[in-house]
């Protein structure tokens, strides 16, 4: 029998960690605690990305993100945005190892507040200081395979090139680029940060990439709901025509029904 | 004469004075903030949460306490 292959057995891991949606979502930009939940609960993800920051200590009482994102049931991903030094953000994962009690992380150096492109040369040492220190990290940077596998060498667990700058929408800008990650990595790639609506999100899965991770682009929707649900559908259906196997392109048409019979 | 015993510390880059033999945990409470759900550190050095009641705030104590919050 030809038995469609089952959907539910299409799942990935992270170190050691397996998850069935390939969707991780931000939980920066939304109107309110309820629309974000909401949102995460639409699109399916059961990883988000959370941020380190002080405490208020003027207004101690003020409703938490971990009231309406249970992190029990939802991994949180602490993530180093906002730094621009290996120290900054080696010092910003420590702390969400102690606030969180795991060590899975997200980490991103940032080079300039202009791009937030990614300071490859503090990205590797953060990498490499957190690897010894027992942290799992996966690491935000450049579409560039050569970095990918010096990360990857220093013990990256998962592989986050950009499509795009962060906050842009503008999608994935080196489709070549982030296939040839893809090909060369034995760690989970994600493209992490460019993605504008669906249709970037299923460009990301057909190249092959094991995740998309995102932010604005379902915040800053009209409606960021909808964005949600499309999303979590771009990312099967990308997965699914990857794994079915796209047809070769062809210069000229071919026709579908048969030259043989015509009248 | 009364001996003032109180120390001077930062939280958050904010300074405060607290009364002396505080524990770390107890400081955190008297903030009004749970230190379950807060990770503290004093002078860059992480304080596991496991010893936030047994070390005791010292005077010019820098701290910082953070959580989680929204972000991409």
């Amino acid at each position: 029998m030809n038995a469609p292959k089952p959907i539910e057995a299409d799942t990935w891991s992270v170190a050691g960690r397996t998850f069935t949606s390939r969707l991780i979502v931000g939980t920066g930009k939304y109107k309110s605690f309820e629309e974000n939940a909401a949102a995460v609960e639409a699109s399916g993800a059961e990883i988000v990305t959370v941020a380190v920051r002080r405490v208020n200590i003027a207004d101690p009482n003020q409703p938490r993100l971990t009231d309406f994102i249970d992190p029990k049931k939802i991994t949180y991903l602490p993530n180093t945005a906002g730094c621009f030094s290996a120290e900054d953000a080696i010092r910003t994962l420590r702390l969400a190892r102690e606030a969180g009690g795991w060590s899975l992380v997200k980490l991103e150096v940032l080079g300039e507040a202009k791009t937030l492109y990614p300071d490859m040369r503090e990205t590797l040492r953060a990498t490499e200081v957190l690897v010894k220190e027992g942290f799992e990290p996966m690491v935000y940077c450049v579409d560039d395979p050569i970095a990918a596998k010096q990360l990857e060498e220093a013990g990256a667990v998962a592989i986050m090139p950009l499509g795009a700058p962060i906050g842009s929408g503008l999608g994935i800008q080196n489709r070549v680029t982030i296939r040839l990650i893809v090909e060369g990595a034995a760690v989970p790639v994600l493209v992490d940060a460019g993605v504008g609506t669906s249709s970037d999100a299923a460009v990301a899965m057909e190249l092959g990439c094991d995740g998309v991770l995102m932010n604005t682009a379902i915040a800053e929707a009209k409606d960021p709901l909808l964005m949600a649900r499309a999303m979590r559908s771009a990312v099967e259906a990308g997965r699914l025509a990857y794994l079915a196997g796209r047809m070769q392109k062809r210069r000229y048409a071919d026709p579908s029904s048969p030259l043989a019979g015509l009248i | 004469m009364s001996l003032d015993t109180s120390l001077s510390i930062r939280v958050n880059g904010e300074h405060r004075r607290v009364p002396g033999g505080l524990s770390i945990a107890e400081m955190v409470s008297q903030l009004g903030l749970d230190p379950l759900r807060v990770a503290v550190e004093r002078n860059l050095e992480v304080i596991p949460r496991s010893t936030l009641g047994e070390l005791c705030v010292e005077d010019g104590d820098d701290f910082e306490i953070v959580h989680f919050v929204g972000g991409g």
